[in-house]
């Protein structure tokens, strides 16, 4: 293995290789801090690198195996880390100015669980400020660059970890998903994005966004890797109220089992509203004959309705900012992060006013403003409890649809990745990009995204989304598997390969 | 639906706790305005019979032991903090001089 080698290979194969000693840990992050060093001065993936703890994590692996100790499916494997999960060891911004140069006291139960699994952190990735938007433009330190055209987005909010990915500045990535920011990304980027079940993966550590929608979860360039990874950071977390007690489905098992390429008797339904008006031609090609493909492989594929998911968009919009606006009171200047005009003479309110004026970027305060006046008396029946409402008719949909069905589908996103700055102030036209995606975090079930194509029209990605019940989160990784595999031998190897060479740029 | 005129993000903002420039008032009402505009199309689904939900999946309180276990020390629970005095948070003036 060469080091350009030591960063394409999957991340089973890295721990493999690094379990039967072919080559070390320490080589294996080596090679990825010198491709991040080589190419992320375009790509602008990474807001921290520690190259020092990761070695130190990886000669760690290397000692313990060396010692004869067992080590995990994952061990001495780099991984990106999203910017919004707390390290003990490295700042933590999520992507705001509010958190600049902030280290917090704890690790997040997912980097614990990380660091328990011998994964090494390379470190923290760039997002949508507090994880709000579509395309890292969002966030206060400057857009991620898309590796397929660095003039477009990556998708957002995690576009840093999709980006680091493509680009392979790391075979693993974490990223957290409240209406769309593991799937989108992974859509645009070519690469692969699960958003478990929620309560599926601890919050615990998670800086939130909206609480009832966000959930953290795996991202990778193939299935095996996502739920080889999803394995490492799934179960029950006393820390996290809302955390699911129950085994975590067996998700890598439905990875192997879906590469053998036989859907025989699995249902699967095309969501009628997902798609047509305001849906790029090449997404939906690309989408058609996917759903084509999954019934070469043996499903059957009926068309279903979910009438109400027209309405998740308008419902998501108010939820999720009514959610915001009272999650980032927290940041008041005075635990924790910035403060200014501290001058002696004004008050703590004054202090907290001009800090939050300040610290927080143009979508967080569109949200703030817009959350603080759908939760106002008065407007409260009209928008906060009928989007609740709606909530649960969304709900009721996916319940209806998988008495027919095992699994629904869509495209991920409407369009391919778009040029940076085209829709960073017409907020609609952002929030659109997650009309597909936005249902399952209303539900709490498990979806996902997946690689099917490149748009005739721009030669971007597209991805498939693929949406199963509430802990039947394999049930994505049996449906993606079986898709990757067909494309793989089809094309003669992943999207990824058809991806351009990143300029070398430090 | 309404509409969201100037004074009224302005208001909200206070209610935020969130110092906004005159231009960003101007620029925020109109988006808002957009924005109300389009998510109030909620009102449009048949649902005065329905529940709402919270969380998408149902949630029960979590117990644990009653027995203790370590916590944050007081430098780690410090260690951002703006300004610290004595292992406190030093925080601005919270009464004005007619209080």
């Amino acid at each position: 293995m060469t080091a350009r080698d030591l960063s394409r290979h999957t991340a089973g194969e890295l721990a493999a290789a690094v379990a039967s000693g072919e080559v070390s840990a320490v080589e294996v992050t080596q090679a990825h801090l010198d491709r991040i060093g080589a190419v992320d001065g375009g790509v602008h993936a990474y807001l921290h690198v520690d190259a020092d703890a990761a070695l130190a994590a990886a000669a760690d692996v290397d000692a313990r195996r060396a010692a004869g100790a067992e080590l995990g499916p994952l061990a001495g494997v780099p991984l990106a880390l999203k910017d919004v999960i707390t390290t003990s060891d490295m700042p933590t911004t999520a992507g705001s100015r509010i958190l600049e140069g902030w280290r917090p006291p704890y690790d997040a139960t997912i980097v614990q669980r990380l660091r328990d699994a011998g994964v090494i952190i390379l470190g923290k990735t760039n997002m949508d400020e507090f994880a709000m938007g579509s395309s890292t433009e969002n966030s206060a330190f400057g857009p991620t660059h898309n590796p397929w055209d660095l003039s477009r987005i990556p998708g957002g909010s995690g576009g840093g970890s999709a980006a680091a990915l493509a680009s392979f500045q790391a075979p693993l990535a974490i990223g957290t998903d409240t209406g769309g920011s593991i799937r989108q990304p992974a859509a645009v980027t070519g690469t692969v994005g699960v958003k478990p079940t929620y309560g599926g993966v601890s919050r615990y550590g998670l800086i939130a966004c909206a609480s009832s929608l966000d959930q953290a979860g795996p991202c990778a360039r193939t299935v095996q890797d996502a739920a080889l990874l999803h394995e490492v950071i799934a179960g029950h977390d006393a820390l996290d109220s809302t955390s699911i007690d129950r085994p975590v489905p067996d998700v890598a098992g439905a990875a192997r089992q879906g590469a053998e390429g036989d859907l025989s008797g699995l249902r699967v339904g095309v969501v009628s509203e997902l798609g047509g008006e305001g849906y790029q031609a090449g997404v939906e090609a690309r989408f058609h004959e996917t759903v084509e493909l999954l019934g070469k492989l043996g499903a059957d594929v009926v068309e279903v309705s979910c009438p109400h998911f027209s309405y998740g968009l308008a419902a998501y919009y108010l939820i999720l900012p009514s959610e915001v606006s009272s999650n980032l009171a927290r940041f008041d200047a005075m635990r924790y992060g910035l403060r200014v005009g501290d001058d002696g003479t004004r008050s703590a309110e004054d202090v907290m006013n001009a800090t939050r004026g300040t610290g927080f970027g143009a979508e967080a305060k569109r949200r703030i403003i817009l959350g603080t006046y759908a939760l106002s008396s008065g407007y409260y029946d009209a928008y906060y409890g009928q989007a609740q409402k709606v909530r649960t008719l969304i709900s009721r949909d996916f319940a209806a649809a998988f008495e027919q069905v095992d699994v629904l589908v869509s495209p991920t996103t409407p369009t391919t990745a778009f040029p940076l700055g085209e829709r960073v102030d017409d907020p609609l036209a952002m929030y659109k990009n997650d009309l597909c995606t936005i249902p399952s975090n209303l539900a709490g079930n498990a979806s996902a995204s997946f690689p099917c194509g490149l748009a005739d029209e721009d030669g971007l990605p597209v991805g498939l989304h693929v949406m199963a019940p509430v802990m039947a989160d394999e049930r994505v990784y049996r449906v993606g598997a079986a898709v990757e595999q067909a494309y793989v031998t089809q094309w003669g190897g992943y999207l990824l390969d058809q991806a351009p060479e990143v300029e070398e740029r430090q | 639906m309404s509409s969201i005129s100037r004074d009224e993000v302005a208001h909200l903002a206070r209610l935020a706790r969130l110092e906004l420039e005159p231009d960003e008032l101007d620029h925020l009402a109109g988006q808002l305005d957009q924005i109300i505009g389009a998510v109030g199309q909620v009102s449009q689904v048949a649902a005065d019979d329905i529940p709402p939900t919270s969380h998408a999946l149902p949630i029960t309180n979590v117990f644990r032991d009653d027995v203790r276990r370590p916590c944050l020390s007081s430098e780690a629970a410090l260690s951002g903090a703006p300004e610290a005095e004595e292992g406190r948070f030093r925080v601005p003036q919270i009464l004005g001089e007619e209080q």
